[in-house]
């Protein structure tokens, strides 16, 4: 009973830090918070429009966020899916322009599995390096991005570039839009939502089945939860990390595959616009669960799409999320930190009975603090 | 002194009460100490020893009762305030920045040494030479803590404690990382320091108890069940108060011959992190049905040879056969197929993923086999018969077979280890200290286990500091002194002294080192 008000008071003061600490933001550049999230979390709701763009914005992030649960949960922080989202678009795109005249049964497939493949290599390069050198993930996954960055742009505005961009265009970095054979089918005409959702809806089950069900996910989940003890349970622990990192590499690469083929249909530049960070907001947020990514990916979309409007609406910066997004991150942090401590929670007990109870009078040491030096 | 402490005359603890959710940790205790008295607590695991001084410390808040200091009423809110009244703590685990010196460590440790931007080394250091010298109680200031040894680093902890203006020492199992020399140096020391000083000494280690106590107080499951005078009893009768029944840790009656070598390490070196041999040409033999014990001071090679055994560790010569096949250089994964059983030094890191539930950790080694797996996929139910079997039949107390694993106590996550690797009835088990601060009643239930499996023909290799654990269980006792057997014992000759001597390094008279 006190257990779950304690749980209850940490998670409410978690949610006031954070909306206190974006209140804080909006303040000091000059706007009403009040007025600004009920714009985020309310405006979307008001048309299918808005809400089939949350569902637009929720399926990369669902697809993202379960690779950084798998990569979590095995003991790998990766931080990449950003740039392995970015080498999976590029990678699709390159093979749905190349093979323009085969049947779509074959081509889609064929594009999400190479956007896929595509991001798990990008991540596998980082497994790699800490499997065999030690090499800290989150440094090479992050330096990782940049490369990826890179190699996007210049291929966008090089090799890959729409040829008449060059020749009666703007010089736009963008390829040539793909084959029809190669896209997603809209679920709802005249909106933008594609079937992509239901890919990602099918994938979080699958997820669940990967690690709670599968040998796979045992030897997973072991070597990221204790790799010592793993180890001496004659589990392969290096093996474990890469092939947690291309798991998650590959989901962001299918992020990417699935964001090209649905929403864009080219490649051009700002396709992966944050996701691989959002990503990681929403699987923690999420707990790292596929069960509770899903409502956690939502809520997310959500706010992206709250903060395009209130950009338009109120002149707040889009980029106002991001300050929502390490809001969150912090209290979820701290709460965690809050609900694993014991001591901090024997002293919230005594805080809430000595409310409850009448004070008593109470001697203190100040009491016998006579006597002489030692 | 910048702090003037009052002297304690008398301390008491009065009906002290503390309700965990779902645990009455302690019911209604009531202890006391006088000047220069040494109070020996002592209860298993989980009988609320910790609780208590918790709450004697200020970091727990009693439920109901109240300390009394020289007969006064007094409440501590946090440690803070436990220190202003002159009583202070040493922790079972060191509570010391390794990577800083002495001097730095007591200083960060009190607020009379610091001001806003500044720390007082050089009070700081004087203080440390006044309690030194004051105690005898030699260290060296200006060394960096990760450089001492375990036994120094808890003289670092004495004097830190004491440079506070402790009057009042409460001391947390003490004694249970030091090797044996080190905590009869410590025995001695504190027998010294308690004309000064009130000490509340907590262990469940008896001989310690008797040796150095002058009052007892039993706890067991949050109760106190004696009270009184620490020479009126004797060891056995302790341990029947700390657990509710006759004690008899049971011993190897050796009856029986044991079998032919089934394991056999030759010539085996190995180095140690540091790139120094720690094994420098270890040769054993372990024959079915025996077990053979290794006694050493830890740091002799101990931990080497067990990573080696369980391929965590590079050899760089040497051969360990198992039945003719060699496993030296293979993978843990072969060397657990061959017919290794394993019991690692850490239970709660090595032994257990501790987040993993008791079930899951009963298949850690497994769960890739036909019997719990179809497919690429994990057979739950089989899973699930696996430790409703192995619960009922080793006794892991648990309120569910899905609670996490690294929420059980020593006892009940040896058990679940111990079940595990009997269930897959190895042909050799690799034993490192299987009853480290484990309390009494566990203990025995290991060590009948490790019995019962010798009875069964498994080649057992126990490695352990306790000489009683090696001497009352081992048909065998090998002494390892830097990296090398000294001299094989048969149990019948193997006495403390002995063994103490040939630990130290000291060449035996029957010559063969």
């Amino acid at each position: 009973m006190r257990e779950s008000a304690y749980l209850v008071f940490i998670i409410l003061g978690a949610i006031v830090a954070a909306v206190g600490m974006g209140a804080i933001v909006l303040k000091l550049i000059g706007v009403n918070p009040f007025d600004v999230y009920k714009v985020i979390l309310t405006e979307p709701l008001k048309d299918i429009y808005g809400i089939t763009e949350i569902l637009v914005r929720t399926s990369p992030l669902v697809f993202i966020a379960l690779g950084i649960a798998i990569a979590f949960r095995s003991g790998i922080l990766n931080i990449g899916a950003e740039g392995q989202m970015q080498i999976g678009i590029i990678s699709a795109a390159a093979i749905a322009l190349a093979f323009p005249e085969l049947p779509k049964p074959i081509l889609l497939p064929m594009v999400l599995i190479t956007g896929a493949v595509g991001g798990a290599l990008w991540g596998g390069i980082a497994g790699y390096l800490k499997a065999r050198m030690g090499v800290n993930e989150i440094l090479s996954t992050v330096m990782l991005n940049y490369i990826a960055a890179q190699v996007y742009g210049f291929l966008l505005r090089g090799p890959m570039i729409d040829p008449e961009e060059l020749t009666v265009g703007s010089g736009t970095p963008q390829t040539i839009r793909l084959p029809r054979t190669a896209w997603l089918d809209r679920l709802i005409p005249g909106t933008r939502l594609h079937t992509g959702l239901i890919l990602a809806l099918v994938m979080a089950v699958l997820v669940y089945l990967l690690l709670w069900r599968t040998t796979t996910g045992f030897r997973l989940r072991a070597s990221g939860a204790e790799p010592r003890a793993a180890r001496f349970a004659g589990i392969h622990v290096e093996r474990s990390l890469v092939i947690a990192m291309l798991f998650s590499g590959g989901f962001a690469g299918l992020a990417g595959a699935v964001e090209l083929t649905g929403v864009h249909r080219r490649a051009i530049e700002a396709i992966s616009s944050g996701y691989g960070f959002s990503g990681i907001v929403v699987a923690l947020f999420g707990g790292l669960h596929p069960a509770f990514i899903i409502p956690s990916a939502i809520f997310f979309g959500l706010l992206l799409i709250g903060a395009d409007m209130t950009q338009r609406a109120m002149a707040v910066p889009a980029n106002m999320v991001l300050v929502l997004q390490g809001a969150i991150i912090l209290s979820i942090v701290s709460a965690k930190t809050f609900l694993n401590d014991p001591y901090t929670k024997d002293r919230f007990m005594r805080r809430m009975a000595s409310f409850r109870l009448p004070r008593r009078k109470k001697k203190t040491v100040s009491g016998l603090g006579q006597g002489g030096p030692l | 002194m910048q702090t003037s402490k009052a002297q304690i005359s008398s301390l008491q603890l009065e009906g002290v009460t503390k309700r965990f959710p779902g645990v009455l940790a302690c019911d209604h205790v009531s202890i006391e100490v006088k000047a220069g008295q040494i109070l020996a607590l002592v209860g298993e695991n989980g009988a609320g020893k910790s609780t208590l001084m918790n709450i004697l410390m200020g970091l727990y808040q009693p439920d109901e009762g109240r300390i009394l200091i020289n007969g006064h009423e007094t409440r501590f809110r946090s440690p803070n305030d436990a220190y202003a009244c002159g009583i202070g703590m040493v922790h079972q685990h060191f509570m010391l920045v390794p990577n800083l010196t002495v001097t730095e460590n007591v200083a960060l440790g009190s607020k009379d040494f610091q001001s806003l931007l500044n720390l007082n080394l050089k009070g700081a250091r004087r203080r440390i030479a006044e309690v030194s010298e004051r105690y005898g109680l030699p260290v060296h200031a200006d060394a960096y803590v990760d450089q001492l040894s375990v036994g120094e680093q808890q003289r670092v902890e004495l004097v830190k404690t004491l440079c506070f203006g402790t009057r009042f020492l409460i001391l947390d199992e003490p004694t249970s990382a030091l090797t044996p020399q080190e905590t009869d140096e410590l025995i001695n020391l504190l027998k010294r320091m308690s004309g000064d000083l009130s000490i509340i000494f907590i262990s469940h280690k008896l001989n310690e108890v008797k040796a150095l106590s002058d009052t007892v107080t039993v706890l067991r499951r949050g109760t106190v069940v004696y009270r009184g005078n620490t020479k009126d009893n004797s060891s056995q009768d302790l341990a029947a108060l700390m657990t509710g029944h006759e004690v008899n840790l049971p011993h190897n009656a050796c009856e029986d011959g044991c079998g032919n070598v089934l394991v056999s390490i030759k010539d085996l070196k190995v180095k140690s992190d540091r790139g120094n041999l720690a094994l420098d040409g270890l040769s054993l033999d372990i024959r079915a049905g025996e077990i053979l014990g290794l006694a050493g001071v830890s740091g002799n090679g101990q931990r080497e040879l067990a990573d080696v055994l369980a391929g965590l560790r590079k050899s760089v010569s040497g051969s360990v056969l198992l039945e003719e096949q060699n496993l030296l250089g293979k993978s843990p994964r072969e060397i657990i197929d061959a017919g290794f059983g394993y019991i690692p030094e850490d239970r709660h890191d090595e032994g257990i993923v501790p987040s993993f539930s008791i079930r899951e950790n009963l298949i850690l080694k497994d769960f890739g086999t036909p019997r719990f797996r179809k497919g690429p996929f994990l057979r739950l139910k089989e899973s699930e018969k696996n430790a409703e079997d192995l619960v009922h039949r080793f006794d892991v107390r648990c309120s569910s077979r899905e609670t996490a694993a690294g929420s059980l106590s020593g006892g009940n996550i040896q058990k679940v280890i111990l079940a595990r690797e009997l269930a897959r009835q190895p042909k050799a088990l690799v034993s490192v200290y299987p009853t480290r601060g484990l309390d009494m009643g566990a203990s025995e239930f290991i060590h009948t286990k490790l019995l019962e499996l010798r009875a069964s023909g498994v080649a057992i290799l126990l490695i352990s500091e306790e000489l009683e654990e090696i001497m009352n269980l081992s048909d065998r006792i090998a002494v390892i002194y830097k990296g090398r057997i000294v001299k094989i014992l048969e149990s019948g000759e193997a006495t403390r002294p002995r063994l103490g001597l040939l630990m130290a390094g000291v060449k035996d008279d029957g010559g063969a080192a």
